[in-house]
C-alpha cells in the first residue's frame, strides 16, 4: 500500500536532514493543503485523512521536488490524493460523468448588470460558501486554487494537470455557474 | 497604438482580465473596449464583484490543530502553541531529546532505578518515533488492523507465515486490555508484527521486532516515556524479541499494560 512504503521511507531511509527539509517547505502550506483538501471532499475529517495522506506521499516523493513554487507542488499532491481518495471512498460520486469543457462564454447572459453585481456583492459567507459547494468538482477546484489560494493559471495548470486555456474556461464556467445560482436563489 | 479589441475578443479575455492574466498591453486594450461597451463593462463589474466576494468572504478552512500537530509530530518539528500566522518557516528541532551532553541524568533519572536508567539510555528514538508515526497512521480508518478479531488463537496463526518469527499474543482482556487484532508494518528497517488492543477507546499498539543488537536489558523494568503530541511509547525486550506498545493513554495505564503484558 502507498501508505505502508510512504511511512517505511519516512522513518527508515534518508537522513533526517531530507524530512526536515521536508517539513520546512510543506507545514507552512498546511493551511492551504487543507483548504483545497476540504473543499474538494466538502467534508473536515476527510480533508484530515487527506491531507495526512498527501503529506506523506508528498514526503515521500519530495526527492523528485526541483525547487519552484513549494505550494504549487504541495497542492497537486492533495489534489491528486483527494482524487484517489474520492473514488476509493465515494464512487458514485467520482463516477459522475466528467463536466464538458464547453465554451461556456457563449452562455453568459447578457441582461444587465449592475443590480446583479449589487446582489452578489451583499453575498455572505455561508451563501458563497454554499454556492461554491455545489459545483462540479473540475470547476470547484479552479476556482478554489484561483479565488482562495492565489494561483496563477499557470500554477493552476500544473496543479490540476490541464491546458492553461482549460483552466480559464473552468473559471469562466465556476463563474457563471455561481452567478446563476445565486440569481436564481434570489429570484425566488 | 494597436487598434482596440472587438467585442467578440473581449468576452473571450474578460476571465483573464479579472483575474490579471493579461499582458499590460492587452489589458489596456481591453479596458478601451470595456469603456465603450455597456454590455461588456455590466459583465465586468458582475464578475469582479463575484472575485471579490468570493475572495473576501468564502471560507479559507485553515488546517484543524490536531491535524497540524500530528502532523509536526510525524516530522518532529516542535508543534507551535499556536497556528503560525506568518506562514514563516519553523525550525527543525527535536525539542524532547536533551541537550548534548545531558545524557539521561534527568532530573527523574536520578531517583531511578539502575535498570530505569538503562532502559532510558537504550531507547532508540529515531525507532519511537517510527513507532508513534506508524501508530497515528494506523488509527486512520481502516488501517487499524489487517486481522480483525479478538481471540489470540485467531491472531497468532494470521502472523505465521508472513514474517520470519512467532510473536507471542497473549489474551489481556481479564486486565482491561481487550485483544483487537493484528497487522503487518515495518519499523527501523525491519518487519513488525503488530498486535492491536484496546483499553476502553484508547488504542495500543505492540509492536514486535527482532531484537537488535542494542536490545532493552531483558530485566530492566519498561517506563514508559512521553512523545510529542500526548502519545507515549514504552519498550521492553525478551532478548529474542523487541516490543514497543504505543497509545495516547497516560503513562501510568501504558505502564500497567506492560506489566501485564509481562506478568508483573
Amino acid at each position: 500500500m502507498i501508505l505502508d512504503d510512504a511511512f517505511g521511507s519516512m522513518t527508515n531511509v534518508g537522513p533526517p536532514t531530507d524530512t526536515a527539509r521536508f517539513a520546512e517547505m510543506a507545514l507552512p502550506h498546511l493551511d492551504a493543503a487543507y483548504n483545497l483538501a476540504r473543499w474538494l471532499t466538502r467534508d473536515s475529517s476527510d480533508a484530515s485523512d487527506v491531507v495526512q495522506e498527501a503529506m506523506l506521499r508528498a514526503l515521500r516523493f519530495f526527492g523528485s521536488y526541483r525547487g519552484g513554487s513549494g505550494k504549487s507542488w504541495l497542492l497537486t499532491i492533495v489534489r491528486n490524493t483527494a482524487i484517489d481518495w474520492m473514488r476509493a471512498n465515494r464512487p458514485m460520486q467520482a463516477a459522475a460523468a466528467p463536466v464538458g469543457d464547453e465554451d461556456p462564454l457563449e452562455n453568459i447572459a447578457d441582461e444587465g448588470d449592475d443590480p446583479e453585481a449589487a446582489l452578489i456583492r451583499v453575498a455572505d459567507r455561508q451563501q458563497l460558501d454554499r454556492l461554491i459547494a455545489a459545483l462540479p468538482a473540475e470547476f470547484r477546484e479552479c476556482l478554489v486554487l484561483r479565488e482562495l489560494e492565489d494561483l496563477s493559471y499557470k500554477e493552476i495548470a500544473a496543479v490540476t494537470g490541464v491546458p492553461i486555456g482549460t483552466v480559464m474556461s473552468r473559471l469562466a464556467r465556476a463563474r457563471q455557474l455561481m452567478q446563476r445560482n445565486w440569481t436564481r436563489e434570489n429570484a425566488r | 497604438m494597436t487598434p482596440d479589441i472587438d467585442h467578440a475578443e473581449a468576452k473571450t479575455l474578460m476571465h483573464a482580465a479579472i483575474d490579471g492574466e493579461l499582458d499590460t498591453l492587452t489589458q489596456l486594450r481591453f479596458d478601451a473596449h470595456l469603456a465603450t461597451c455597456p454590455d461588456c463593462a455590466a459583465e465586468h463589474a458582475r464578475l469582479t464583484a463575484l472575485s471579490t466576494a468570493i475572495r473576501t468572504r468564502a471560507t479559507r478552512h485553515a488546517a484543524p490543530a490536531e491535524l497540524r500537530q500530528m502532523l509536526a509530530a510525524s516530522l518532529a518539528v516542535p508543534t507551535p502553541t499556536a497556528p503560525n500566522p506568518s506562514g514563516t518557516v519553523l525550525p527543525f528541532r527535536r525539542r524532547w531529546l536533551p541537550p548534548a551532553g545531558a545524557g539521561f541524568v534527568l532530573g527523574a533519572a536520578l531517583a531511578a532505578s539502575l535498570a530505569v536508567m538503562i532502559d532510558t539510555r537504550n531507547v532508540d528514538d529515531t525507532v519511537a518515533d517510527s513507532i508513534v508515526t506508524a501508530h497515528i497512521r494506523a488509527l486512520q480508518p481502516g488501517h487499524l488492523t489487517d486481522v480483525q478479531i479478538s481471540d489470540q488463537h485467531q491472531v497468532k496463526p494470521w502472523f505465521d507465515g508472513k514474517i520470519d518469527f512467532s510473536p507471542p499474543v497473549k489474551e489481556l482482556g481479564d486486565q482491561g486490555f481487550d485483544l483487537v487484532g493484528g497487522r503487518l508494518d515495518y519499523i527501523d528497517g525491519k518487519e513488525a508484527a503488530v498486535v492491536v488492543y484496546r483499553r476502553k477507546l484508547h488504542m495500543i499498539d505492540l509492536f514486535v521486532t527482532r531484537a537488535g543488537h542494542d536490545a532493552a536489558h531483558p530485566d530492566a523494568v519498561p517506563v514508559p516515556r512521553a512523545m510529542p503530541n500526548g502519545y507515549n511509547v514504552v519498550r521492553w525486550s525478551d532478548g529474542g524479541q523487541d516490543y514497543w506498545a504505543v497509545s495516547d493513554l497516560n503513562r501510568n495505564e501504558l505502564g500497567d499494560f506492560a506489566k501485564a503484558w509481562l506478568g508483573r
